[in-house]
């Protein structure tokens, strides 16, 4: 994962994807709408970012039917919890040595 | 210099996408102030219902309105001003957040009720107070994770009281007063004046 000197990670740098692991970093899970609706995004927009972070295994998706209404789910995994941490502390460090 | 407030701007994004997921934060002082006067209101009227009669058991249904009546218009009050709250800032108050607020409150607050019927049924008059209070704090410290820190510790002092009356038990308007007008009132001024609302 590309990771540049300071700490901050490529992933991360976009608002979308930074919206969806602050709300999974402190949730055990969130689903889809549940997502779009606390960031105010697209389908197709949020639809990409999560792609993103899920083949980098930050995310990990849950899939299943509720009654019979499939519902996608998703939650942190342990490694992205922790890129995560670090990809804020190097931006609180940024802001902070100036 | 620009990356920078990027970064801060970031950091201040992140923070306040944490918070709003984790936290419900509309719930205004106000109905704190409102349902604490009216327990001091029903319990006013308890306690002249109580000069007509020593026995409690007479007046069954006169205390089992009064409350049932400040219950509700308590509750309504507290949705009514957190809508009010939610509307002037901006904010959404049906959230994944806020259904897991209202799921962990109503929990413990519906099975007291369902323990107070029975107590009711089986004539423990004097320990329906105490379990109001006690379940009462229990649905506030499972809410209070969910939404100000506040909410957790008006549960706690709410439980003490609930014990307290569990012990007092022939001061049960007392501690009704004490614990839904008193607790309520000063958990309001305090929200209203630390979250302006």
């Amino acid at each position: 994962m590309k990771t540049d000197i300071s700490g901050l990670n490529k992933l991360f740098e976009n608002r979308v994807r930074l919206g969806v692991m602050s709300i999974l970093i402190v949730n055990n899970s969130s689903d889809f709408n549940d997502l779009k609706e606390s960031l105010g995004v697209t389908d197709g927009n949020l639809a990409s970012h999560l792609k993103a972070l899920e083949e980098n295994k930050v995310i990990m998706v849950n899939k299943q039917f509720i009654g019979r209404k499939p519902n996608t789910s998703y939650s942190i995994t342990e490694s992205g919890s922790l890129l995560f941490r670090n990809h804020v502390n190097a931006l609180e460090n940024l802001i902070n040595s100036r | 210099m620009e990356t920078i407030t990027n970064y801060s701007e970031d950091i201040k994004t992140i923070k306040r996408i944490m918070e709003e997921s984790s936290r419900f934060l509309s719930l205004s002082g106000l109905s704190g102030i409102f349902a604490g006067i009216l327990a001091f209101l029903g319990g006013f009227a308890v306690h002249f219902l109580r000069l007509r009669t020593q026995d409690i058991s007479l007046l069954k249904y006169e205390v089992v309105a009064v409350a049932m009546i400040v219950l509700i218009l308590a509750l309504a009050g507290s949705f009514y001003f957190s809508i009010r709250k939610a509307k002037s800032k901006g904010q959404k108050i049906w959230t994944p957040v806020s259904r897991r607020l209202l799921l962990n409150l109503f929990i413990p607050l519906i099975s007291g009720g369902f323990f107070i019927l029975i107590l009711y049924f089986e004539n423990h008059w004097k320990l329906i107070v105490p379990a109001m209070l006690i379940f009462y704090g229990l649905s506030l410290v499972s809410a209070g994770k969910f939404t100000y820190s506040e909410v957790f510790y008006l549960g706690l002092a709410e439980l003490i009281t609930g014990f307290l009356a569990a012990i007092f038990q022939e001061s049960f308007i007392l501690f009704w007063v004490l614990g839904f007008g008193f607790l309520h009132i000063v958990y309001g001024l305090i929200m209203y004046r630390k979250y302006q609302g």
